[in-house]
C-alpha cells in the first residue's frame, strides 16, 4: 500500500476493487435517476414571470378548470436530472458508433453554432419574402449543392426524414403515372435486401409490392427481376449501394429495364455518403432519389431526428415535385407556396428543416468538392479495412470488396450457442455501440459495421483487437460471458417482450413501481 | 481537412491491408460510365473561420423575428426558450445518440420519451402518446389514415377552421388511398354546419381548437355527432400553450389529438424542425403511428425502458406497417420535454394567461383604430381582425416601418382579403404594441 504525505492512501487495496452494492445504488458516476414525476411537483417552476395584469379573459365558457399534473422542477434540479439522464445515453462523442445504415459520422460544432444564429434560428416562416432573402439564398444554394452532387435537375426540400423522401419521390412517380393515364401501373419491385421504409412507402401511394430476391453475390437477381418486368410495373426502389455494403453493378441495366416498361427508378439514398463526389446518381439512370442530410451531411441525429431529407427528381419527375420550393426571379428569391396542376401537393406545414439545412450547407462548404470526395474515400476505405481485418476471425457475408459499411454473417458464431445479439451485447461491456444486427434480412444474424470517415486508425485498430478477441472468446465456448452481457453498461438487458405485451407507455400514480 | 483523421500514411497502411493499390480499386464496382474523373465542380474547402463568416453574412440578409416588435402565429409561434434547454439539448449524449435500438446504453433518451409521452397525455387529456411525429400538420394527416383502419371506413370531414396547410398536407396523405376527404373552405366564426348531415360511412371529424382564425371552438358537439355516427372526433391543436388556459380536448371527448408543439422549447426555425405531437386514447393504441416507449425491467428487475410495439412499425411489419415514418424529431421531443418540466404546471398555466392577457390587451388597442373589426369572439393568443384594405397590402407596410404585423390570411387560404390574424406572446412588450398600433395606423391611412 503506497500512501502520499498527508498519509491519504494512494493506491487501492484488493478489498476496494471487490463489486459490492452502495446503499443508495448509486454506483459512483453512474447515478439512480427517478421520472420528473416522482421527483417534481406541480406547483414548482424553473421560469420566473412578471405579474399578471388582472385583463378580463376572453376564453369564453372554454378556460381549463381540472389540475393537469405537469411536474415541475427549478432550474438546478431540471440540469440535474437531464444531465444523469444524458449519462445512461452512448454517443458519438464518446467513441466508435459502427450502426451500418446509419452513417453515424462526426456532427461537427460549427454547424450547430451556424443553425443557431438569430438571423436563421429566430426566423417565423411565414415572414413576408422581403424579410427571409438570406433564408432563401440559403435554400438555393443548398439545393444547388445537392443538385451538383447528384447530377440531377430539381431537388425537393420540404421532406423532413428520409422515409419521406421516399414518399415524395413515390408520389412523385405516381403523378407522373396518373398523368399519362396509366392507372394499370401499380406493381413497384423492391429488392428483399431493401429498408422497410421502402414497401411501407409504396402503399401509402397506392402501389402493391413485388419482391425480388437477392443473388449469392449479395446483388439484385437480374434474372428474376427480368422475370418479373412487366407492363403494370410502376417502378423499383433500389437502394444503392445496397443493405449489404455492395454497389449494385448491374444497375444502368436494371434502369434501362425499367424505363423500358414506362416505369420509374427510386433509389433510397440512404447511403449517398459512398458515392459523394465520386459517383452522381443522375448518371445512372435514377428518377427519383432522397438525401438523408443527418447521415450523409452530418447533422445529429439527436437520438432518432429531425432527419432531413431532401428529394432529387429527374427531368420526368420534375413537373409533379411538392410545394413550396424556391425560385430565383429579377428581384431575389419567392416562395412558391401553391401548388399548380401538376404537383402533388403539399408535404408539411411549412418549407423543411431549415435548421438542417443550415448545418449540411456548413458540412458542405467546410469540406468543399475536395473534401467531400476525401470523406467518401475514407469512409469506404475505412469499411474495408474494417472488413479485411475481420475476416480472419468473423464470417464476411460476401467477401470482396465492400462500399461504406462491411456485413458479416453469424457462420463463425454456429455451435458456439453465442448469438449474434450476444456478440451485440458483449461489445457493449467493451465500450462499444454494437453494429446493426439482424438486418439486412437476407444474411442470416446479419451484422453490418459501418465505421464511417471520422474514425482514426488508431481507433480503428483498437475496435478491430477488440471484435477479433471477442470472436476467439466465443468460439473458445465461454458462452457464459456473452449470455451475461452487457454487465458494465447503466442497466443488464431489458426485457422487450414483457414491454409489448403489457404495455405501460406513460407514468401513473398508481401503475410504477 | 479538420474533420478526418487519416493522414496519407494511414491510408497506404490501409490499402495494403485491404490488398488494393489505390483508392480506386475501392469502386470497381461501379460501371465505367458513371466513374467521375477529377472534381464535381463545385468551390473546394474553406476554413471554420470562412465558412462562419459567410453564413454569418447570409444569415445577416434576413430580419430575425426579434429584431423589432413582431407579432405572427399561424402555426408558429415566438416564445421565450429558458437558456437550459439549449444547453443540455447540445449535450453529446443526446444530441450525437442514434435512435435508442440498444436500450442498455440509451437510457437517457428512452427515459425523456417516457417523460415527454406522458406530458404530452397529460396536457391533451389523453391515455398515451407516441414519441413524436414530423410536426404538427403530418400528425394530422396521419391521424386521418389512423381513423381510417381503426373505423374501417374511408372518409373525413374536416372542419373549416383546420389549418389550411394541415388540410392540404392530409389531402396530400390521403390522395392514393381511396380516402374521400369532405373539407370545409376556411372562414372565420363558430361553424357548426359541418355537423349537419353527417354520414354512417365516416371515419373521423377533424377539428381544430384554436382554430387558424384564433377562435376557441367547444369540441363537445363535434364529439357527440361524431360519436353518433360511429366516427372518431380528431382535435388538432397548432399552439401547445393554449392546452395551459383552455380545456384539455380529452376532456370535451375527442379520441385522437394531435398538434404542433414547437412553441415549447423548440423555436421558430423558418417552419422546421418542429414536433408533431400524437396521443390518443388506450383502447386505439395498436393503430398508433410511431415510435412509442415503454416501461419494463431489466436483468435483474430495475426498471428500464425500450422502444416497443414495433410490430406496428416498417421496421418489421414493411408493407403492412401502420405508417411509413421511421426517424421522429427524437432532439426535439427533449427538448419539449425539458422545457415543459422547467415550467411544471403552474408554470405553463402562468406563461398561458400572460399570453392570453397580452391578445386581449392587444386586441383592444389595435380594435381602436377606425374601421378595424374583431371576427374572433373568443381567443388565446391569436385573433383575426378585418380590416378597411387589402391586408397583404397592410402586412407589406407595416414591414417597411419595421414591424411584423401578423399573418395575411390570403397567404394561407383564398376569399378573405381583408383579414389579418394577430398573434402576441409572452415575448411582446407593450412598447411593441404600440409601434404596431402606430404601424397599423399608419398602413391604413
Amino acid at each position: 500500500m503506497s500512501m502520499n504525505t498527508q498519509g491519504r492512501q494512494t493506491t487501492p487495496d484488493a478489498v476496494s476493487a471487490r463489486e459490492h452494492q452502495t446503499v443508495s445504488g448509486n454506483r459512483g458516476l453512474a447515478q439512480t435517476e427517478k421520472l420528473i414525476f416522482e421527483i417534481g411537483t406541480p406547483r414548482r417552476s424553473g421560469v420566473d414571470f412578471p405579474k399578471l395584469k388582472g385583463v378580463k379573459s376572453r376564453l369564453g365558457s372554454m378556460a381549463r378548470t381540472d389540475e393537469i399534473g405537469l411536474p415541475g422542477l427549478s432550474e438546478p434540479e431540471a440540469m440535474r436530472h437531464y444531465v444523469r439522464l444524458s449519462q445512461k445515453n452512448y454517443a458519438i462523442d464518446m467513441g466508435v458508433y459502427p450502426l451500418g445504415s446509419c452513417t453515424m459520422k462526426h456532427n461537427p460544432r460549427l454547424n450547430e453554432k451556424m443553425a443557431r444564429l438569430p438571423g436563421f434560428a429566430d426566423l417565423h416562416p411565414l415572414q413576408p419574402r422581403g424579410t427571409v432573402q438570406g433564408a432563401l439564398e440559403l435554400m438555393d444554394e443548398l439545393s444547388h449543392w445537392i443538385c451538383t452532387l447528384t447530377g440531377m435537375p430539381v431537388v425537393a426540400m420540404s421532406p423532413k426524414a428520409g422515409a419521406h423522401g421516399e414518399l415524395c419521390g413515390m408520389m412523385a412517380i405516381r403523378a407522373a403515372l396518373d398523368a399519362k393515364g396509366a392507372g394499370h401501373k401499380r406493381r413497384v419491385l423492391v429488392p428483399e435486401s431493401a429498408h422497410g421504409t421502402n414497401p411501407a412507402t409504396a402503399v401509402l401511394c397506392g402501389f402493391s409490392i413485388d419482391t425480388i430476391p437477392a443473388n449469392d453475390a449479395g446483388r439484385v437477381d437480374m434474372e428474376a427481376l427480368r422475370a418479373k418486368i412487366g407492363d403494370d410495373v410502376a417502378g423499383i426502389m433500389l437502394t444503392n449501394p445496397n443493405t449489404c455494403g455492395l454497389f449494385e453493378n448491374d444497375i444502368i441495366e436494371i434502369a434501362e429495364l425499367i424505363h423500358g416498361v414506362g416505369g420509374y427508378f427510386y433509389c433510397d439514398g440512404a447511403n449517398f455518403n459512398a458515392l459523394v463526389g465520386r459517383v452522381r446518381p443522375g448518371d445512372l439512370g435514377i428518377d427519383a432519389m432522397h438525401l438523408n442530410l443527418h447521415k450523409t451531411f452530418s447533422t445529429p441525429h439527436g437520438g432518432g431526428g429531425p432527419g432531413s431529407g431532401p428529394t432529387v427528381l429527374s427531368e420526368a419527375l420534375a413537373p409533379f415535385a411538392p410545394v413550396p420550393y424556391v425560385e430565383k426571379q429579377g428581384d431575389g428569391w419567392h416562395l412558391v407556396e401553391n401548388a399548380d396542376d401538376k404537383s402533388f401537393g403539399r408535404m408539411t406545414a411549412f418549407h423543411g428543416q431549415m435548421g438542417m439545412f443550415t448545418r449540411a450547407l456548413s458540412y458542405m462548404l467546410s469540406h468543399g468538392s475536395d473534401g467531400l470526395k476525401q470523406a467518401t474515400e475514407d469512409a469506404v476505405l475505412n469499411a474495408n479495412y474494417v472488413q479485411a481485418s475481420l475476416s480472419g476471425e468473423m464470417s464476411p457475408a460476401f467477401g470482396g470488396i465492400c462500399m461504406h459499411e462491411a456485413l458479416f454473417s453469424d457462420e463463425f458464431l454456429e455451435g458456439t450457442g453465442v448469438e449474434t445479439l450476444d456478440f451485440a451485447k458483449a461489445m457493449i461491456d467493451e465500450g462499444y455501440h454494437p453494429m446493426t444486427m439482424y438486418f439486412p434480412l437476407v444474411v442470416k444474424g446479419a451484422m453490418l459495421i459501418e465505421p464511417t470517415e471520422s474514425e482514426s486508425k488508431a481507433e480503428l485498430d483498437r475496435f478491430i483487437d477488440v471484435m477479433n478477441a471477442l470472436a476467439k472468446k466465443a468460439k473458445s465456448g465461454d458462452v457464459a460471458f456473452f449470455k451475461a452481457a452487457p454487465i458494465y453498461a447503466p442497466l443488464r438487458r431489458l426485457d422487450e417482450t414483457r414491454a409489448a405485451r403489457k404495455p405501460v407507455l406513460r407514468w401513473r400514480e398508481e401503475t410504477t413501481a | 481537412m479538420r474533420y478526418l483523421p487519416l493522414n496519407e500514411n494511414d491510408r497506404a497502411a490501409m490499402l495494403d491491408v485491404v490488398g488494393v493499390k489505390s483508392v480506386d480499386d475501392l469502386f470497381v464496382d461501379v460501371p465505367e460510365a458513371a466513374r467521375l474523373d477529377g472534381l464535381i465542380d463545385l468551390p473546394t474547402h474553406m476554413t471554420e473561420a470562412e465558412v462562419d463568416a459567410r453564413l454569418t453574412a447570409m444569415a445577416g440578409k434576413n430580419r430575425a423575428a426579434g429584431a423589432g416588435p413582431f407579432f405572427m402565429g399561424g402555426g408558429a409561434y415566438r416564445h421565450h426558450i429558458p437558456a437550459s434547454v439549449d444547453h443540455l439539448i447540445q449535450r453529446s449524449e443526446f444530441l450525437t445518440a442514434y435512435t435508442p435500438y440498444q436500450p442498455e446504453i440509451s437510457q437517457g433518451t428512452l427515459q425523456v420519451l417516457f417523460e415527454f409521452q406522458t406530458q404530452v397525455a397529460m396536457l391533451t387529456g389523453m391515455d398515451v402518446a407516441n414519441a413524436s411525429m414530423y410536426d404538427g400538420s403530418t400528425a394530422c394527416g396521419e391521424a386521418v389514415l389512423m381513423a381510417c383502419r381503426v373505423k374501417r371506413r374511408k372518409k373525413c370531414v374536416l372542419a373549416p377552421g383546420l389549418h389550411p396547410h394541415y388540410a392540404a398536407v392530409t389531402e396530400n396523405l390521403c390522395q392514393y388511398l381511396d380516402i374521400s376527404l369532405d373539407i370545409h373552405a376556411p372562414a372565420p366564426g363558430k361553424d357548426v354546419d359541418v355537423l349537419n348531415g353527417l354520414d354512417k360511412d365516416i371515419a373521423a371529424i377533424v377539428v381544430q381548437s384554436p382554430n387558424v382564425f384564433g377562435e376557441i371552438i367547444d369540441l363537445e358537439p363535434y364529439a357527440v355527432a361524431a360519436h353518433a355516427v360511429g366516427a372518431l372526433l380528431i382535435a388538432v391543436f397548432t399552439e401547445p400553450v393554449a392546452l395551459g388556459a383552455i380545456k384539455s380536448p380529452g376532456e370535451m371527448g375527442a379520441d385522437i389529438v394531435v398538434g404542433e408543439g414547437q412553441s415549447i422549447g423548440v423555436g421558430l426555425n423558418f417552419g422546421g424542425p418542429y414536433v408533431g405531437l400524437f396521443a390518443c386514447r388506450q383502447k386505439l393504441v395498436r393503430q398508433m403511428p410511431g415510435r412509442v416507449c415503454g416501461e419494463t425491467v431489466d436483468a435483474q428487475g430495475k426498471r428500464g425502458y425500450v422502444l416497443t410495439l414495433s410490430t406496428r412499425e416498417q421496421h418489421i411489419r414493411r408493407e403492412k406497417a401502420t405508417s411509413n415514418i421511421c426517424t421522429n424529431s427524437g432532439l426535439c421531443t427533449v427538448a419539449f420535454s425539458i422545457h415543459m418540466t422547467l415550467l411544471g404546471e403552474a408554470g405553463l398555466r402562468t406563461l398561458a394567461a400572460i399570453n392570453h392577457e397580452k391578445a386581449c390587451m392587444l386586441a383592444d388597442k389595435l380594435t381602436a383604430i377606425d374601421g378595424v373589426e374583431l371576427v374572433t369572439d373568443t381567443f388565446f393568443n391569436e385573433f383575426t381582425l378585418r380590416l378597411p384594405k387589402k391586408a397583404s397590402d397592410v402586412v407589406g407596410d407595416m414591414v417597411a416601418q419595421n414591424v411584423i404585423g401578423g399573418l395575411h390570411a390570403s397567404r394561407l387560404m383564398d376569399g378573405q382579403d381583408d383579414l389579418l390574424i394577430v398573434c402576441a406572446t409572452e415575448t411582446n412588450s407593450e412598447a411593441d404594441m404600440d409601434a404596431f398600433v402606430s404601424a397599423l395606423k399608419g398602413a391604413l391611412s
